[in-house]
């Protein structure tokens, strides 16, 4: 059995955006530039990355009826790592993500994945399943994001293509923008995943 | 695989404090050698904000004033060959749609506004982040609070508040009038 099926599968078949609907408050909350939703979702693909490979290699040590405690634990302390790092080294884009960044913690997908997958199996294909999901997490932010910021600002990746004054849909900015784009793009991912029969 | 350990209390307390405690040491880790480009990056950002609201000067004097409690304002004054040259202002406002906004406003000696920038703020994105945009901030460049009422048209001002971000832009010029009663304090020397 091939690892790299794991890695594939948090991509599209299972992911944790379009297909579990997991973590949607980030996906609503950070998706009004491309560029956010790609700092958002690189962040919390190296959490699940380190959440998953720390959860798999500690599971025989954490009884059953702290789990859930030991795995928050650990997931917190990476993503005060990350918070740190891009601090340091990304302001930038940790300006604009903000608070965001510190819910990674509270964000269902890591937990639901250390909870899910990583307890239960060995430590390559956990790696790679976070890999996969946090993947899967960065594309699918990044089409929401995408698809809010030309609607919503007339620009992509913070470059404006229409001009100044230009009247946009102000609406995909604010939060119901948020919900329509999402609930749309569920709908065509998922009739793109049974068209193509995965 | 070995077997899952029992979820005995001594097991449980032992597990989550060697957690709790091999994160710590991680967090420990990770701080102090974070800790310094983090300091660096924000002075980094508040140099380069001065330096792009005030006109080129050879020497900065710093002057903090005290307002609202534990706050306070810093007041970077440039000169160049021994002349005021103009006054950089860090200023800030708690009336933001998400909370606090520091910004950093250029003001040249004769009171006039230079330029604006170094904004650090959580307003909404795409919205109250529009602040510092060229499109709001330019109707400021060249005023002067004397002749130039610092409030948005609706509260009788005369600043063009930014479409559906009226609180942000509330909050800015709230931000701008403290900068004012900073110099005044600190004087314009």
């Amino acid at each position: 059995m091939s690892n790299l099926k794991y890695f594939t599968n948090g991509l599209l078949k299972e992911n944790p955006t379009f297909v579990i609907v997991f973590g949607t408050c980030p996906t609503l909350a950070i998706t009004t530039t491309a560029l956010n939703g790609i700092g958002m979702g690189l962040a919390t693909t190296f959490v699940m990355v380190f959440s998953n490979m720390f959860v798999c290699m500690l599971k025989n040590y954490i009884p059953d009826k702290v789990r859930i405690a030991a795995y928050i634990v650990i997931i917190a302390g990476f993503v005060t790592v990350v918070d740190m790092l891009m601090k340091a080294y990304t302001p930038s884009i940790y300006a604009a993500l903000g608070i965001f960044i510190q819910l990674i913690v509270v964000n269902c997908v890591v937990l639901g994945r250390a909870e899910a997958f990583a307890q239960k199996n060995r430590l390559w294909p956990s790696i790679l399943d976070g890999l996969g999901m946090g993947l899967g997490f960065t594309l699918a932010l990044t089409l929401i994001a995408s698809v809010r910021e030309i609607l919503g600002s007339g620009s992509f990746f913070n470059v404006k293509f229409v001009s100044e004054d230009a009247k946009t849909i102000l609406m995909f900015l604010l939060p119901p923008g948020a919900f329509i784009t999402y609930g749309f793009l569920i709908v065509i991912v998922n009739r793109l995943k049974k068209a193509i029969n995965i | 695989m070995a077997k899952k350990l029992d979820s005995s209390f001594l097991n449980m307390f032992l597990s989550l404090v060697l957690v709790s405690a091999g994160m710590a040491a991680v967090l420990a880790l990770v701080y102090i050698s974070t800790k310094e480009p983090i300091a660096r990056a924000e002075k980094q950002k508040t140099e380069n904000a001065v330096k792009n609201v005030i006109p080129a000067f050879d020497k900065l004097l710093i002057k903090k004033i005290a307002v609202e409690g534990a706050d306070s304002i810093t007041l970077n004054y440039g000169y160049k060959s021994d002349s005021l040259v103009g006054i950089a202002v860090e200023t800030f406002t708690n009336k933001g749609f998400g909370g606090k906004i520091k910004c950093v406003i250029g003001v040249l000696p004769n009171g006039n506004i230079n330029n604006i920038g170094g904004f650090e703020m959580r307003e909404t994105p795409g919205l109250g982040t529009k602040l510092k945009d060229a499109k709001f901030l330019t109707q400021f460049l060249g005023k002067n609070p004397v002749n130039f009422k610092l409030k948005v048209k609706k509260d009788g001002g005369q600043v063009d508040a930014i479409t559906a971000a009226t609180v942000s832009s509330r909050a800015f010029c709230d931000a701008a009038q403290k900068a004012f009663t900073a110099i005044e304090k600190g004087g314009k020397k």
